[in-house]
């Protein structure tokens, strides 16, 4: 890609050194700012990464899927989208596969994720 | 109306202060040089003629080398004339991007549409097709149909929309906002497309 074009984009860019490093299967909070009129408040969205398209550009987004009073629910997020304010990593998960969307398909036990063990840290 | 030549980078997305992206393309526009001030007494009219690009000595000829030496510059790729030219300009003169535009305009694009060869119909026109593959229907789905009548006018009317080559003539686009404007790099920054394919040479107006 054109180097003059990563400088447009070079803005934004930075957001990204904020997030934790996080991939499919692992569960987390994200803080989403939310305008009401004048009042801009925070609302936080907590469930499981299904995927992420176009990692490591502009225009990357995450999917994040939870179940909220029984039905299924799916957001995607733009990870460079001001109106993300924060994520947190709550639970690393352990899958063997970039696109969870089995999961949609499944409920209760049958959707569990084994839980992962974090990489060791190299000195 | 004023403007400049510049050159079409690519295209990204930009976040608002809503959070929406924006679809935008990167062009870079100017420096440019004028190279000509045509006036109603020498010419008929008034216009400016802009160059933009930088072109090897060697491979310009000998009147337009001359051309340049008028106008005190080096020889120039793309050369444009801009009629009714807001600014008073100066024969020779540099202009860059923000002597003509600014953050939040609404401006012009004319490029040369990316050429798509031979095509049917339905990409050409937007014609429908046939919708539908049942009722005896087999081979005919992109076809036109029907192009005229029968005995009376006994003839297909001229300008009838058929198949052909598309692309590679000049489009223009109105009213893309500036949403961002770079001097350090000449670059300047529009929401939405522009025709033509990267590198190509663009015409911005305002």
């Amino acid at each position: 890609m054109s180097e003059l074009i990563k400088l447009v984009e070079s803005d934004n860019a930075g957001r990204r050194t904020n997030f934790p490093d996080f991939q499919s299967g692992d569960t987390v909070n994200v803080h989403v700012k939310i305008r009401e009129g004048n009042k801009e408040r925070i609302q936080v969205f907590q469930g499981t990464v299904i995927q992420r398209r176009n990692p490591n550009s502009n225009g990357e987004t995450f999917t994040v899927r939870k179940i909220s009073n029984g039905i299924g629910v799916e957001r995607i997020f733009p990870i460079l989208s001001p109106n993300v304010d924060k994520i947190e990593l709550v639970r690393l998960g352990k899958v063997r596969r970039a696109r969870l969307f089995y999961l949609r398909g499944r409920q209760g036990k049958a959707a569990r994720i084994k839980e992962r063990k974090p990489k060791a840290v190299q000195a | 109306m004023s403007g400049l030549i510049g050159k079409k980078i690519g295209m990204t997305s930009l976040y608002n202060a809503d959070g929406q992206a924006l679809a935008c393309t990167v062009i870079e526009a100017g420096p440019c040089v004028v190279t000509h001030v045509k006036t109603q007494e020498t010419d008929g009219y008034q216009a400016v003629q802009l160059g933009y690009g930088e072109k090897k000595e060697k491979r310009t000829n000998k009147p337009l080398l001359g051309h340049f030496k008028k106008a005190n510059t080096t020889p120039k790729r793309k050369l444009v004339e801009f009629k009714t030219f807001e600014q008073n300009l100066d024969l020779g003169q540099t202009l860059g991007i923000t002597d003509v535009f600014t953050e939040g305009d609404f401006i012009d694009i004319v490029g040369t549409a990316k050429g798509r060869g031979f095509q049917g119909v339905v990409k050409r026109h937007g014609f429908g097709g046939v919708g539908g593959q049942t009722h005896g229907q087999h081979n005919r789905q992109r076809h036109p149909g029907s192009i005229g009548a029968c005995s009376f006018p006994s003839r297909v009317f001229k300008g009838l929309r058929m198949a052909g080559r598309m692309g590679g003539n000049r489009v223009k686009v109105q009213n893309l906002r500036v949403l961002k404007v770079m001097p350090e790099q000449n670059l300047i920054v529009v929401s939405g497309s522009i025709p033509g394919s990267k590198n190509s040479f663009v015409i911005l107006e305002k």
